[in-house]
């Protein structure tokens, strides 16, 4: 009676099935290593000498500059939005998260337009000046270091305006007063306490801003930028040297494991931090007059830069091309892949999600969490890291398939895994499971234990109960989950471009394409297509953020910072809270 | 050392007209008080009533919408002035104690002390925490101090700059029953011992009673009563005052010439007050049994409880439908279901109208 009472064989079923996904999360990156090990032969000292320290030294630079940038812009936009009222602030709320709706490397490819010598600025620019010589006109190359910093940063920072502004809105706001009656002025306030308090959520937000910078291959590319990323591409694309590519993501995966060691360091002392206490928000400063114009326009910058200017330009080049030459059939079958895509891999990435979920909330060892934080790995491994793990495993498992078939009934099916976009698939789960197991996890999180036991005690089975209570309460946050998983999928560019078969192109791929070589055809298309389904979860977070402005309790801002974990999948702050 | 034993330059504080406004509720409602230098007050009252508005009014945390706010006579709030927090020279103890987590102790009572060298701040600072007995956690982070720790520590860091007056916000409802009165204790010791003016808020009228000079009791946004702790006990304002010191009996009843009838006997009408109904108020220790016949009404004992000190009997009155309580010495009770007789002790009885209540 005991025994199926509390389940003991039920849960062993959930906790194998999540072993089994950990593993298969795990396998492009232990693969990876292998492949690494078998040496590149000559090729190594060549990429020793010349790629590596170069791709090193651009991605250090990069991210230093990225993570400076997003750190200064996202923590003053959130002190502004907290500590500062303002005529037009409403807007604000949400168009400060727009950014997150334009990949990187569509932003890339708007600016190297945009900014072009004959493009509309510079032209714009010359006309002004009266300077009819295309090249009589100085202009800053966006081509350039700087320019993919200035653009990633932009595009990036609305990671640590969101963590930190999350913080800013929870910290009891008694803490900030504390201060003022200890006679601190604003300045000093901000600077001894808000901002140290809110150090470990710029570096959740810092470090997932770094991860998708250090993820990026277009933006890079288009800008000259030789990062690892790029460099793992074209020694895979050019030089079809797996092992050497895999060597250079080896040397990727050190990075990536190194920022997140260095985000955990940042907030080694959270657990203390975020016991503040009962959060009651302090009334915001009005500001009038010149002050609300200044507050205005610097808040205007980073929406125009990161989202305005190039979502603008795309679309109306969009439809100029829609008016000029319709919409193309490849367009038209491109949608169909990259939907397709996406769906089966959120119908696979939200399965898996919730067996690991629910397997860390069923088994009473910390097995289960522990599993789930490794399922959720996958978030971290830059998408060209991820592809050049799978291609071995892949490839063999293809060849042994198409072999064996042929072997035994005579037929030749071909590479039945790469082919079908299998691999692609897998890839997508791997990344984004990380999105659906922290989204049903914080749901989970949220439904009282006493619900199971009441089930039960009631007289159902573990699986009953799961049944009839936890999957109709679950279903927002699956839906959600679910949602945010597919939006991106179906931005995702660099697995795409090494794992999609062979002449299969999704409107990312195309865009690549068009932007590689030069052109500017339908890519404007793809990329409008891109930005209208990227705001789909920017109109849900806004949402979230809107409803807590109008309720104004402290329940408020968890909701907020809920959204930004499902947003983001960061699955360690999950925990924090599921366990606190 | 000597900066922080010797006495600080205790303010007065004086509100006039004091009005606040949320959108369309009135959280605090045409209040003036007056608190004298080195005077303790307590504003008592149900959450919800507005005293840690008005706490928060005085601080300067929150900006009247009327009235006038002034500290030692200088006007700090008011239709034309407005001075922030950090210039009022005011303490603030919160109920959760606000200690910055990412600071350690010592870093925390340093705090306030920015505007004096270094080393002057942290003498001072090491001499405040050592008065309340914690100069051994100075290096320490506040998570790692107990609950009544972190409380010292909270009124270590507020009194440090020698603040004109210290507002303390439910400074002892997160502290255990066993420890709340030793630290009360101490507190008020250490806040007579510096002579300072304390605006104290709390919902607890044995605390209030325990260390204010004068209670300012609070309702619906409005001080309904002000006085010496004794002055409220004893003579009530109103049925909600009564209420609030005691767990009143209560008998409705009609006044007729001045006088009011019940079966308990006849009680002298308010004054001032004609005709009508009113409600007559008496507390469990007022009462008394006698043997049935020789008090002024018998009933019927319903039942008997030890609570300690006392014990505490309800009774069904002959003419009354609701029974009363009735306080006994430990253990020298009827039991349930003994007919008695119920004397009234003090002829303290409080009647007040019943109208606007």
């Amino acid at each position: 009676m005991g025994r199926s009472f509390f389940g003991g064989g039920g849960d062993r079923g959930w906790v194998v099935s999540s072993a089994v996904v950990s593993v298969l999360v795990l396998a492009p990156v232990v693969s990876l290593a292998v492949i690494a090990a078998q040496g590149s032969g000559d090729l190594w000292p060549h990429i020793l000498a010349f790629v590596l320290p170069d791709a090193l030294r651009q991605t250090v630079v990069l991210l230093l500059g990225v993570g400076v940038l997003v750190v200064a812009l996202g923590a003053s936009l959130a002190w502004v939005m907290t500590a500062y009222d303002f005529p037009g602030r409403r807007i604000f709320d949400w168009a400060l998260l727009l950014p997150l709706a334009t990949p990187t490397y569509i932003v890339a490819y708007a600016y190297l337009d945009l900014l072009h010598p004959i493009g509309p600025v510079q032209s714009g620019l010359r006309a002004l000046l009266g300077i009819s010589d295309p090249r009589g006109l100085w202009f800053p190359e966006v081509r350039s270091m700087a320019g993919c910093i200035l653009l990633l940063s932009f595009v990036l920072y609305p990671y640590v305006y969101l963590s930190t502004r999350a913080v800013f809105l929870m910290q009891a706001s008694s803490l900030l007063e504390a201060s003022r009656t200890l006679g601190a002025g604003r300045w000093r306030m901000f600077f001894r306490v808000a901002l140290p308090l809110a150090r470990p959520a710029i570096a959740v937000g810092a470090s997932l801003a770094l991860m998708e910078a250090l993820n990026d291959i277009g933006a890079s590319e288009f800008l000259g930028v030789r990062t690892l990323s790029v460099s793992i591409y074209s020694t895979w694309i050019n030089r079809s040297n797996l092992p050497g590519a895999a060597q250079i993501a080896l040397a990727m995966l050190v990075m990536v494991v190194s920022l997140v060691l260095l985000e955990r360091w940042a907030r080694r002392r959270q657990r203390y931090v975020s016991q503040a206490q009962r959060a009651r928000r302090a009334a915001p400063v009005q500001l009038t007059g010149w002050r609300a114009v200044v507050a205005v326009a610097c808040l205007s910058m980073p929406v125009l830069i990161g989202f305005a200017l190039p979502a603008l330009h795309v679309g109306a080049e969009a439809l100029k091309r829609v008016r000029f030459a319709g919409v193309s059939p490849e367009i038209w079958q491109e949608i169909l892949n990259t939907v397709s895509m996406a769906a089966v891999a959120t119908v696979a990435a939200v399965t898996l999600g919730f067996i690991v979920a629910y397997a860390a909330r069923l088994s009473r060892a910390p097995v289960g969490g522990a599993l789930l934080r490794v399922a959720s790995l996958g978030y971290a491994v830059p998408g060209t890291v991820l592809a050049i793990g799978l291609m071995t495993p892949i490839f063999t498992l293809d060849n042994l398939i198409a072999d064996g078939l042929e072997a035994v009934f005579g037929v030749s099916v071909g590479l039945l895994i790469s082919g079908s976009g299998a691999a692609l698939v897998y890839a997508y789960v791997v990344r984004f499971l990380a999105i659906s197991a922290g989204g049903v996890e914080s749901g989970l999180a949220k439904l009282s234990p006493s619900l199971d036991s009441a089930a039960r005690a009631l007289g159902e089975t573990p699986g009953g109960a799961m049944r009839r209570v936890h999957l109709p309460l679950l279903r927002p946050a699956l839906g959600a989950a679910a949602l945010l998983v597919f939006v991106d999928c179906m931005k995702e560019l660099p697995a795409t471009l090494l794992l999609r078969p062979l002449n299969f192109e999704t409107l990312a791929t195309h865009l690549y394409g068009e932007a590689a070589r030069g052109t500017y055809e339908d890519g404007s298309v793809a990329a409008a297509c891109i930005i209208l389904v990227g705001l789909i979860p920017v109109i849900i977070l806004a949402r979230l953020g809107r409803r807590r402005q109008f309720s104004h309790d402290a329940k408020g801002p968890m909701n907020e910072a809920m959204a930004r974990e499902m947003l983001l999948g960061d699955p360690t702050t999950a925990r924090g809270r599921a366990t606190s | 050392m000597s900066d922080f034993t010797k006495a600080l330059a205790a303010a007065s504080l004086d509100l006039r007209g004091v009005r606040q406004t949320f959108g369309a509720t009135l959280a605090v409602d045409d209040v003036s008080l007056t608190v004298a230098p080195g005077e303790t007050v307590c504003l008592l009252g149900h959450s919800g009533c507005g005293k840690t508005t008005l706490l928060r009014m005085v601080a300067g945390l929150e900006r009247p919408t009327a009235g006038q706010v002034s500290l030692d006579g200088r006007e700090v709030a008011g239709p034309s002035v407005f001075v922030p927090p950090e210039q009022r020279g005011v303490g603030l103890m919160f109920q959760d104690y606000a200690l910055f987590p990412h600071l350690t102790i010592l870093e925390n009572v340093t705090f306030g002390l920015a505007r004096l060298p270094a080393a002057k701040a942290r003498a001072i600072a090491e001499a405040a925490l050592a008065r309340v007995g914690l100069a051994r956690y100075a290096g320490d982070y506040p998570h790692m101090l107990s609950g009544g720790e972190q409380q010292r520590v909270a009124l270590a860091r507020a009194l440090a700059p020698q603040p004109g007056i210290l507002l303390m916000d439910e400074p002892f409802s997160n502290l255990d029953q066993r420890m709340r009165e030793r630290i009360r204790e101490e507190t008020m010791a250490l806040l007579r011992e510096k002579g300072a003016t304390v605006l104290v808020v709390t919902h607890d009228p044995v605390e209030a009673m325990m260390i204010a000079d004068r209670i300012a009791l609070m309702r619906s946004g409005r001080i309904v009563q002000a006085g010496a702790p004794r002055d409220l006990y004893e003579r009530p304002a109103s049925l909600f005052a009564a209420r609030f010191f005691c767990d009143l009996n209560e008998i409705a009843a009609v006044a007729r010439d001045g006088r009011v009838e019940t079966p308990l006997g006849v009680f002298a009408a308010p004054q001032g007050a004609g005709d009508g109904d009113c409600v007559v108020g008496l507390r469990p220790g007022d009462l008394t049994f006698v043997a049935p016949g020789s008090g002024v009404v018998d009933g019927v004992v319903e039942s008997h409880r030890f609570l300690g000190d006392f014990d505490l009997a309800t009774v069904v009155l002959d003419g009354l439908d609701n029974p009363l309580k009735i306080r006994t010495l430990p253990g020298k009770g009827p039991s349930p279901g003994a007919r008695v007789g119920v004397a009234v002790v003090h002829s303290q009885a409080l009647v007040f109208s019943a109208a606007g209540h």
